[in-house]
């Protein structure tokens, strides 16, 4: 009995020491980054994440191991990935937090994908100083969020803004005398719809539109002819639907279906999606939609190039929130390079003050957020533009009225 | 109004599609299949990948997807199902194992679904023009696809109340211990019945592919309508199945018409507790001792 305590013991000694030797191996060379991330691979999640996020790191990691690593210091250390599946919750998103950074330890964490989530990790990635680079959250409450999670970054913008920027885009149409003043305007009884309906109905009204037609619909409606039909028969200048992406395909295919033309036609998540123009192939043309990119810019030609090469099935990036995706990890990559070691602390305040080149520009965060974005694209000519706002670099001016919709 | 009744029939018909083989899994087999969604939207992949793949015709696709289901089906309720059959004391025993089963079920077949196409939106186009019909402009594909479960519809009603098979199923659902005693092959009537649903199911996929997008995780939302359907036609009724399905496309299409499209949830459930409560065994359903 003695000697097997003894022999524990022993063990036990043995073990400690390797772990001591092991824990100073770690602080004096780092031999890889540990980077983590909770995505949802199952749920109702799962179409947003692999179109948007999960082809984009998987293309990161790629390309940084690819090229050695990320350089610390004058040496270069490779990415060394721990994920998990979130399910699309969010309480299972935060465990899964928790276990990266007490369980894997790991340097840095990727977010996750959606609004929803991002807002759920926030808590726990600033309590244990982690910067949060959320690129596909759109919330108006970004602007307060930022100042009270310091290491966190809204790079998607808020739903005001994207209002207000349609809004500018449709009055000034007007004024053109390209549009009249009749809008009807549809969305999801659902985050997204309902901030974004909110934001653009005061903003619609105080620019002197007649909203004629003005409902919600709730999420996993599976017809929406009496929609479109009754929007019809009102014959507006311009549609308007803040949509998920398989309501956003309905809604086009129904109004095709119905005759539905209106001179701006505008539809809200999955109007930027490869999908979109796969599926409707000429029809696309001329339709509107939340996002946008800049297409004429040779970075995110290569980029779009990149991301086919790399994607299963050869799929392409969404036009909206995947270059954005991307460009955070080059801000996260270019911070940690010129930190020089795994410092969270110091990369967060280089994320805060940096200027950082990436595949969407030159970005330099104020208060924590991007000072441009792309709030309405249009597609022309098979490729989704960025129309709105009109000052940013590379925007295209919008083909309005709209070309008839053609038979498949 | 014309339009509204049209849009609410095709998407009525399409719930009744839909219900079909779950009321008979449910109501004749006693399997609460949970993995019921799961099986559509398998179908409905298996007819995207035929039809972009090797450009067959979503109708060849149901030659092909729905004899594949039939076998499947019969498979997995004589390798899977029937040492639950056989071990359940009674009918309530088997309706939790099967709803524990099938919802293991869920996943195998939700993860196969995640590995082979992803997580992405799928969706293509299928006679997706407009066609002229009685005076009111309507997609041809779901149009069709309400045709389609006319057709369906009659043939299993006919099927089960005029043929020596079809009556052999309905003993079994009525009391499957009595139907022994007048020399039904009951776990055989049982197994075949089982996999003539997972048969419509995967018909009801292959339609319902042609004009909606769906993902390898929209499959719960299938489950969950099918199950509203079912219970408010009355377990294992046919005719209950179709009136229901149609009463929930009728009324969501004209209160989106004519009140407002925010309230189509409210009045399907409105409508499902008034059925419930003036009838707890459904519209058609027969109350159990």
């Amino acid at each position: 009995m003695t000697t097997f305590l003894t022999r524990r013991a022993a063990l036990l000694a043995a073990a400690t020491c390797a772990a001591t030797i092991g824990l100073t191996a770690i602080a004096e060379a780092q031999t890889s980054i540990k980077i983590g991330y909770a995505i949802s691979r199952t749920g109702p999640n799962t179409g947003g994440a692999a179109v948007t996020t999960i082809p984009n790191y998987e293309l990161w990691v790629k390309e940084v191991n690819a090229a050695g690593g990320i350089k610390l210091g004058d040496k270069r250390v490779p990415i060394e990935v721990v994920q998990y599946d979130d399910r699309s919750n969010a309480e299972e998103a935060v465990r899964a937090l928790e276990r990266l950074i007490n369980q894997d330890k790991v340097d840095f964490i990727l977010p996750p994908w959606g609004t929803g989530l991002n807002l759920a990790v926030g808590p726990t990635l600033n309590r244990e100083g982690y910067p949060h680079l959320a690129a596909t959250a759109v919330t108006d409450r970004a602007p307060e969020l930022a100042k009270r999670w310091p290491n966190s970054f809204w790079l998607l913008g808020t739903s005001a803004d994207a209002a207000k920027s349609l809004v500018e885009l449709l009055s000034k149409l007007r004024d053109e005398k390209k549009i009249g003043d009749t809008v009807a305007m549809v969305s999801i009884a659902d985050g997204f719809g309902i901030d974004l309906s909110g934001a653009a109905r005061p903003a619609l009204t105080n620019a002197k539109f007649k909203l004629a037609y003005d409902k919600t619909y709730p999420i996993g409606t599976q017809d929406l002819a009496p929609i479109v039909n009754e929007i019809k028969a009102l014959n507006p200048d311009v549609f308007i639907a803040f949509s998920y992406p398989p309501d956003t395909l309905a809604l086009t295919e129904q109004s095709r279906i119905a005759g539905l033309n209106p001179k701006v036609f505008y539809t809200g998540v999955g109007t930027a999606f490869p999908l979109y123009k796969q599926k409707f192939g000429k029809n696309t043309e001329g339709v509107m939609g939340i996002g946008g990119w800049s297409g004429d810019s040779p970075a995110i030609k290569d980029y779009l190039a990149r991301h086919k090469a790399s994607a299963a099935n050869g799929a392409e990036p969404d036009r909206w929130a995947s270059a954005v995706t991307y460009a955070s990890l080059q801000m996260l990559q270019q911070a940690i390079e010129r930190v020089g070691k795994v410092d969270r602390a110091a990369v967060i305040k280089d994320l805060q003050t940096g200027t950082f080149d990436t595949v969407i520009g030159k970005v330099k965060l104020e208060n924590n957020m991007p000072t441009r974005y792309w709030w309405v694209g249009q597609w022309q000519d098979g490729e989704f533009y960025g129309v709105a706002p009109a000052g940013n670099e590379g925007a295209r001016k919008a083909i309005v009225p709209k070309p008839a919709w053609v038979a498949p | 109004m014309t339009n509204a009744i049209l849009t609410g029939l095709m998407l009525g018909g399409m719930y009744a599609l839909i219900a079909m083989g779950l009321t008979l899994q449910y109501g004749v087999a006693r399997i609460m299949n949970l993995s019921y969604g799961e099986f559509l939207i398998a179908a409905a992949f298996a007819s995207h990948w035929l039809f972009t793949g090797w450009a067959v015709s979503p109708f060849l696709g149901l030659a092909v997807v729905v004899p594949l289901a039939f076998a499947l089906n019969f498979a997995i309720y004589k390798i899977l199902l029937t040492p639950l059959v056989r071990r359940a004391p009674n009918r309530d025993a088997l309706e939790v194992d099967s709803i524990l089963a099938t919802f293991g079920l869920t996943f195998v077949i939700q993860g196969s679904m995640l590995a082979l196409f992803g997580g992405a939106y799928y969706s293509y186009s299928f006679l997706a023009f407009p066609v002229q019909f009685l005076g009111e402009t309507v997609a041809a594909n779901r149009l069709t696809a309400l045709g389609i479960t006319i057709l369906l519809g009659l043939a299993l009603y006919a099927a089960l109340t005029r043929t020596r098979a079809g009556t052999a199923v309905r003993a079994v659902a009525v009391d499957p211990f009595a139907a022994q005693l007048v020399a039904i092959n009951v776990p055989q009537a049982s197994a075949l019945t089982f996999a003539l649903g997972g048969a419509l199911v995967a018909a009801a996929g292959v339609l319902v592919s042609t004009f909606l997008t769906f993902s390898a995780s929209s499959g719960v939302v299938f489950t969950m309508k099918a199950l509203i359907v079912v219970v408010m036609g009355g377990v294992g009724n046919m005719l209950g199945c179709l009136v229901a399905g149609l009463a929930l496309g009728l009324s969501e299409a004209l209160v989106a018409s004519y009140v407002d499209p925010g309230l189509t949830l409210a009045v399907n459930f409105a409508l499902f507790l008034a059925v419930l409560l003036v009838k707890p065994a459904g519209l058609f359903g027969r109350a159990t001792r």
